[in-house]
């Protein structure tokens, strides 16, 4: 267990160091010139080509790609992501800062995801050919379908506009405002939520279905056993692992997704972050917040494959 | 037919076996949302062809009279804020899904598909560099890659392809490389391979073959969400730029009018979730249809 531990935490090493460089290299070598954008920024559009040359001088980017790439990861080790181009704001800072917002928000989407959608698939699956059974899933056929951002604006539409319910834009932090929070996050939340859930539905549906048929099940039944213990002592345990591995990749999903919804409810996190910083071409934003963002998904999956042992004593870590 | 011919020389009583194309056919026709979604598909199809018989005006063409009309006999289902026809525009729409989705599919897939064969079949070094690659690629919310890529290429639709074919590939690389990995172990392959075939010769001819039919259902599946993806970078304006009509960059234009013409918004929309939905239910049928669980039953 602990060499299977070490091994994978080495793996995730090797694996971040490639994120990095891909990273890096992807900012730098498309194209687009962020001194051309911080010059509009700062209507200094007439600057000459000296002037340019001082610029970009002061910001290192005029140095071979790899001393930029060392110094950056040097730097970036000691949770120092460099200033941005754009602004000269620290880009861990606004990351820091920002961070908490995305990660509520993904959360509470991730966790009613789980709450909602896996009972739901068991239940589709142990009651198949029902009408509760295809009702449920249509819901994951639609919810896989869906938009976001076409979610989010209908949302809008009908509980912001048509019904003036909730707010449509904007965040509160729940330590200033709690109820104006809740307001505002109801709606994103759904938004986020609705995919993960689908895609729960319909992986537990399916991976409960394929344990029903197994023998061991037909022997509990046999034993006359009770459905309720048939179902959540001995098929659930083993119809989860799949669905394990589903979730760890949908908080990718719902992260992916954040930066949609933030966009279309001005909520001011991580993905919206990093569209700014895409539109302006910031490269130090835009490494900061990919890196972040990549080193989390990959420290969730290693959550996901730990997990795999307490769920299955079969699978030994050697 | 084989089955026939042993019969009759009566060397082995086999039971009748089950035609694999009929009872492909009967599963994967079987079910009603199956052949609404072939017809949707069909549906769309025509209409990315054919989308200056069928819409009912110019979707480029401005017309300042006109401007944030109402549905009426003339506009069935409005004009935007430059007074252009709503449902013309949905109706070419639909050729730029379709040419999207097509081409970032086919870049996709044939870029997973090569890094999973050459890591799968050739195993060790190749294998490490590739898959941790893959891994690094998968790292990222595919979202947030595309939208990377597309952003520092600058957008238009040539990028779209090219951004969704890299940030989409992963999945088919994983698959691949599984697949790839349990066929070279197959006898037939020792045998192709003792008979002195080359590397090449043996991926191309023996293993992709087999190790086609996963990757079709998965190409199938794959193509609502390569759809829901370009969808995604033209709503935050940085995917198909105009004139090229997109469904997604429609639902964010007419975002500043939904109080007074939610159909500008919500219309387009609509057009992504359904054809996506037909895409998602074939895509699901072909799979059971093909499940090698069900062959050889009903």
């Amino acid at each position: 267990m602990q060499t299977f531990i070490i091994r994978r935490l080495l793996q995730i090493v090797l694996v971040l160091l490639i994120v990095t460089i891909l990273v890096f290299l992807m900012v730098r070598l498309l194209p687009g010139d962020p001194i051309l954008m911080y010059m509009t920024q700062q209507n200094m559009e007439i600057l000459s080509q000296e002037q340019i040359d001082v610029i970009r001088h002061d910001l290192g980017l005029d140095r071979s790609l790899a001393v930029q790439y060392v110094d950056w990861l040097s730097h970036a080790l000691r949770g120092d992501l460099g200033l941005s181009i754009i602004n000269r704001g620290d880009v861990a800072a606004e990351i820091i800062r920002r961070m908490p917002i995305s990660m509520y928000l993904a959360g509470i989407a991730f966790i009613i995801s789980i709450i909602v959608g896996i009972p739901l698939g068991v239940v589709s699956a142990v009651r198949r050919g029902t009408w509760l059974d295809s009702f449920l899933t249509s819901v994951g056929n639609l919810g896989i379908t869906i938009p976001t951002f076409w979610l989010g604006i209908l949302l809008i539409y009908f509980f912001g506009m048509k019904l003036d319910w909730l707010p449509i834009f904007g965040w509160t932090s729940p330590f200033d405002d709690l109820a104006m929070n809740i307001k505002q996050s109801i709606l994103p939340v759904t938004c986020l939520t609705v995919a993960p859930i689908a895609t729960a539905i319909r992986m537990t549906r399916s991976s409960m279905l394929e344990v029903m048929r197994q023998d061991y099940i037909r022997t509990a039944w046999s034993k006359g056993l009770k459905e309720q213990s048939i179902i959540l002592g001995h098929a659930l345990k083993n119809g989860l692992i799949p669905v394990i591995t589903m979730k760890g990749m949908s908080l990718a999903h719902i992260v992916g997704g954040s930066v949609i919804i933030e966009t279309v409810f001005s909520i001011p996190g991580m993905g919206r972050l990093a569209v700014e910083g895409l539109f302006s071409q910031d490269y130090m934003v835009v490494q900061g917040v990919m890196i972040v963002t990549g080193s989390v998904v990959l420290l969730v999956n290693l959550l996901v494959d730990l997990s795999y042992g307490w769920l299955d004593p079969r699978i030994r870590y050697s | 037919m084989a089955a026939q011919v042993r019969q009759d020389a009566g060397v082995i009583e086999r039971p009748q076996r089950v035609n694999e194309l009929r009872r492909f056919l009967k599963v994967f026709l079987g079910r009603p949302v199956v052949v609404i979604g072939l017809v949707i598909i069909l549906l769309l199809l025509i209409t990315a062809a054919i989308p200056n018989v069928l819409a009912p005006h110019d979707p480029t063409t401005q017309n300042l009279r006109t401007i944030l009309a109402q549905p009426s006999s003339e506009h069935l289902l409005g004009t935007d804020s430059l007074g252009r026809d709503l449902l013309s525009r949905i109706i070419y729409g639909a050729r730029t899904a379709v040419i999207v989705g097509v081409l970032a599919l086919g870049l996709s897939s044939s870029l997973g598909m090569t890094l999973g064969l050459l890591a799968g079949y050739f195993g060790g070094l190749v294998y490490s560099i590739i898959m941790r690659f893959v891994d690094a690629l998968m790292a990222f919310p595919a979202m947030l890659l595309t939208l990377s890529i597309v952003a520092l290429l600058g957008g238009g639709m040539h990028m779209v392809i090219i951004a969704l074919g890299i940030g989409m590939m992963t999945g088919y690389a994983r698959v691949m490389c599984a697949q790839a990995i349990s066929i070279k172990e197959n006898d037939y392959v020792l045998a192709a391979r003792s008979l002195g075939s080359s590397s090449w010769r043996m991926m191309v001819r023996h293993v992709l073959p087999n190790a086609f039919p996963p990757m079709i259902v998965m190409m199938t599946i794959m193509i609502g969400s390569t759809i829901l993806a370009e969808a995604g970078l033209s709503y935050l304006g940085i995917g198909i730029k105009e004139p090229t009509v997109a469904w997604g960059s429609m639902v964010n234009d007419g975002y500043k009018w939904l109080l007074t013409n939610p159909l500008l918004s919500l219309a387009p929309g609509l057009a992504i979730i359904i054809v996506v939905y037909a895409f998602n239910m074939v895509g699901d049928g072909l799979r059971d249809a093909l499940d090698p669980r069900l062959r050889g039953t009903l």
